[in-house]
């Protein structure tokens, strides 16, 4: 027992309630190791940005390849074919089938054996070449919108490259001027693609939609954890702060979310060819506040539900069903009806997809952006205190 | 004790009532315990135990009643309490996924206790649990002893005035709580106040001062030896080569309070030992049990908890 001599009691050094750095790092510093020691929450933290970055990008920019594109050549001269050959030369249409009517185009589209139908006239060459001109019918089948809107966006390029060319062959062969007004009016449309510009405008939202989810995933876990594991009990014996345990465990995360973030918006930027036309403080700002709101969120969540399953599944149903259809990442919102239009002011991920996308493809600084990201403070502002006022130390 | 009558009481508890629904955990419970005593808490299964360390290292309100450490309220002042206050919980806390020194670290910086003062203070306590060899491994690859005896010392980095262990010995080999138990005498040495549960009686008879605790309610408190003397009657031992025979021998026989089980013997508590020893050989001889021996022994705190609380009571 003479072993057991002990030092003197030490008075700790800091008053009751304040903020203390030192137990707030201590926190921090806990919540670092178990990150990296779960397996689990390093594959949400490394792994799913990645993933959800392959899946969500090129989900977006693949499927609208090879649209099943079926051929009606009324005509079937040399020209008419290789207009519909056209189509298929370009990459973006798949030509499934040539058909012999207007109620086979009808039969086919409501098989689904084709979204569109290029319906070439019966005098198409002849119009050609007696006025210059002919009309070229593409119908679509409008049930998804979405690939649709791309879709014509493609035919009208593919449209306007045929044209083009034979307006030159036109020219020449009547020794008229190279250029007349409808061509300058169609130069434009050969070089103004739509399909690549649809991506320009996904993929930031892409961004934006990811972070939304795995910010919230991460932090979802922390407090329900402790929980979980019993580890609650103890360190709510301790001196610790609501505070200390609230900016200590978002902190580690706000670090892997800004690496997530920089991950996912140099892909966009490199790996999908997204310009960036904006300047680096608009987007480092912006993204840490979004980051802020999201996480705050997981961590709301986390204090309330007091399973990691849960916890996770209820952040999983809080953040994707409305960020992946009100955010306006896909979906147009000026194309939505008004209750939900005012709706989608509440999902806070329709700021930052609108604060990226202008970011990247207009170039936006701060001042011009002061919408949404007032949009964002004021949720930030919202949610932080809710969180901070969550998180008491008490067993009930 | 009169230092002790006159300082303020380490622990105050004061008519503390506590429920669960339809469960009342805790009934209207007082005591008091002085600097630096080990005061323990025994009873069975759903007796309060837990619900009362609970409410003590401020982690559970109680529905009525105050309870003060170090003379200040804890529900008035839950957090000043916390810096002089070490809790160990019934289920293991620390992290499992950290470190023997990455736990010590973490809690030592909760309590800002300095780095220099971390380090003297772990390498005595780690030595005197006999962990020195563990430091670096994961807290959830230790054995039961060992995950304990870490919780005791991550209690310890800093200097606690009152130390609440709820049930640290549980499922403990007896090295390990040999260990454990020399940590806390010395402890006692510096005028820490420990309170603690315990399911063991070899346990409770270490402490200063016992409550027996059954429903919520405190039935008896006083030191291990004076919950000995006001015992009901007196005890005898009975041996043989079938204990439970024995047992069911003496049920209802003229003079028997109560009889217990204990391993190969059969404590026999009755009114008046001297006067009853020749009936009770009769009754047993009658029924072809005459081989057993009977001797008065000493009761131990068990048989002093069946005997206030019927067999069915025993923890
Ligand atoms: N959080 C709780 N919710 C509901 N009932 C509880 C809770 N904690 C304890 N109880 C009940 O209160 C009683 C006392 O439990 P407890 O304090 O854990 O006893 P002990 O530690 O002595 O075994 C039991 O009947 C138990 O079921
Ligand atoms: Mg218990």
């Amino acid at each position: 027992m003479s072993s057991c001599i002990w030092l003197p009691a030490t008075r700790p050094r800091r008053g009751r309630d304040a903020v203390s750095p030192g137990r707030l790092l201590a926190i921090a510093f806990k919540e670092i190791l178990q990150v990296w020691r779960d397996p689990r929450s390093l594959a949400i933290a490394l792994l799913m940005p990645l993933m959800q970055m392959v899946m969500l990008g090129y989900g977006v920019s693949l499927d609208i390849r090879h649209v099943p594109l079926c051929v009606f050549d009324q005509e079937n001269s040399q020209t008419s074919r290789a207009v519909a050959q056209r189509f298929v030369a370009a990459g973006w249409f798949a030509a499934s089938a040539r058909l012999g009517s207007d109620q086979a185009v009808h039969e086919a589209m409501d098989r689904a054996a084709c979204i569109g139908a290029a319906v070439i006239p019966a005098d198409f060459s002849r119009r050609l070449d007696s006025t210059g001109g002919s009309p070229l019918q593409i119908v679509f089948d409008a049930t998804d919108a979405n690939t649709t809107n791309i879709a014509i966006g493609y035919a009208q390029g593919v449209v306007a490259l045929i044209s083009n060319q034979l307006e030159a062959r036109w020219a020449a062969a009547h020794g008229g001027p190279a250029t007349r007004a409808g061509m300058v009016d169609l130069e434009p449309r050969v070089w103004f693609n739509e399909g690549l510009e649809s991506r320009y405008f996904i993929i930031p939202g892409v961004v934006a939609v990811i972070l939304a989810l795995v910010g919230a995933q991460l932090t979802s876990l922390t407090v329900s954890r402790e929980w979980e594991r019993g580890t609650m009990e103890q360190l709510i014996s301790t001196p610790v702060t609501p505070f200390e345990v609230m900016a200590g465990k978002l902190l580690p995360y706000f670090l892997i979310g800004i690496f997530d973030a920089a991950f996912c918006l140099l892909a966009a930027r490199f790996w999908f060819a997204v310009p960036f036309r904006g300047d680096f403080a608009t987007l480092l700002i912006t993204t840490a506040l979004f980051l802020i709101v999201v996480l705050a969120i997981g961590y709301l969540i986390s204090v309330r539900v007091r399973s990691q399953l849960g916890a996770s599944q209820v952040a999983l149903l809080v953040t994707m069903l409305p960020t992946t259809l009100l955010s306006g990442y896909t979906f147009p919102i000026d194309q939505m009806p008004a209750p939900i239009r005012a709706l989608s002011l509440m999902v806070y991920p329709r700021y930052f997809v609108t604060i990226l996308r202008a970011v990247f493809l207009k170039g936006s600084g701060l001042a011009g952006l002061i919408g949404p990201v007032l949009g964002l403070v004021a949720y930030a502002v919202v949610v932080l205190w809710l969180a901070g006022r969550a998180f008491h130390k008490r067993l009930d | 004790m009169t230092a002790a009558a006159m300082a303020p009481a380490a622990v105050m508890v004061d008519r503390v009532s506590r429920r669960f629904g339809a469960v009342e955990a805790v009934r209207e419970v007082s005591f008091t315990v002085a600097p630096g005593e080990i005061f323990g808490l025994v009873g069975p299964d759903g007796a309060g135990k837990t619900t009362l360390m609970r409410i003590l290292a401020g982690v559970l309100s109680p529905d009525a009643g105050a309870v003060a450490l170090d003379g200040i309220d804890v529900r008035a002042a839950p957090e000043q309490t916390k810096l002089h206050l070490s809790y160990m919980p019934q289920r293991f806390g620390l992290y499992e996924d950290m470190t023997v020194a990455e736990n010590i670290f973490f809690y030592a910086t909760l309590f800002a206790v300095r780095a220099r003062e971390r380090r003297a203070r772990s390498a005595q306590l780690l030595a005197a649990a006999g962990l020195e060899a563990f430091s670096n491994r994961l807290a959830g690859q230790l054995s039961g002893g060992m995950k304990q005896k870490l919780g005791l010392v991550c209690a310890l980095i800093h200097t606690p005035r009152v130390l609440l262990l709820d049930e640290p010995t549980t499922g403990v080999d007896p090295v390990s709580r040999r260990d454990f138990w020399a940590i806390l005498y010395g402890l006692r040495e510096s005028g820490v106040t420990i309170l603690l549960s315990t399911a063991y009686m070899d346990e409770a008879e270490r402490c200063s001062r016992l409550a027996l605790l059954h429903q919520g309610r405190i039935r008896a408190l006083d030191t291990p030896a004076r919950l000995k003397q006001a015992m009901p009657g007196a005890l005898l031992a009975l041996t043989g080569p079938d204990p439970r025979a024995l047992r069911d021998a003496l049920a209802g026989a003229p003079g028997v309070l109560g009889l217990l089980l204990m391993g190969d013997r059969v404590h026999v508590r009755v009114d008046e030992p001297e006067g009853r020893m020749p009936a009770l050989h009769a009754r047993l001889a009658a029924r072809g049990l005459a081989a057993a021996t009977m001797a008065r022994i000493d009761p131990g705190i068990e048989d002093v908890f069946v005997a206030l609380l019927g067999s069915g009571a025993a923890p």
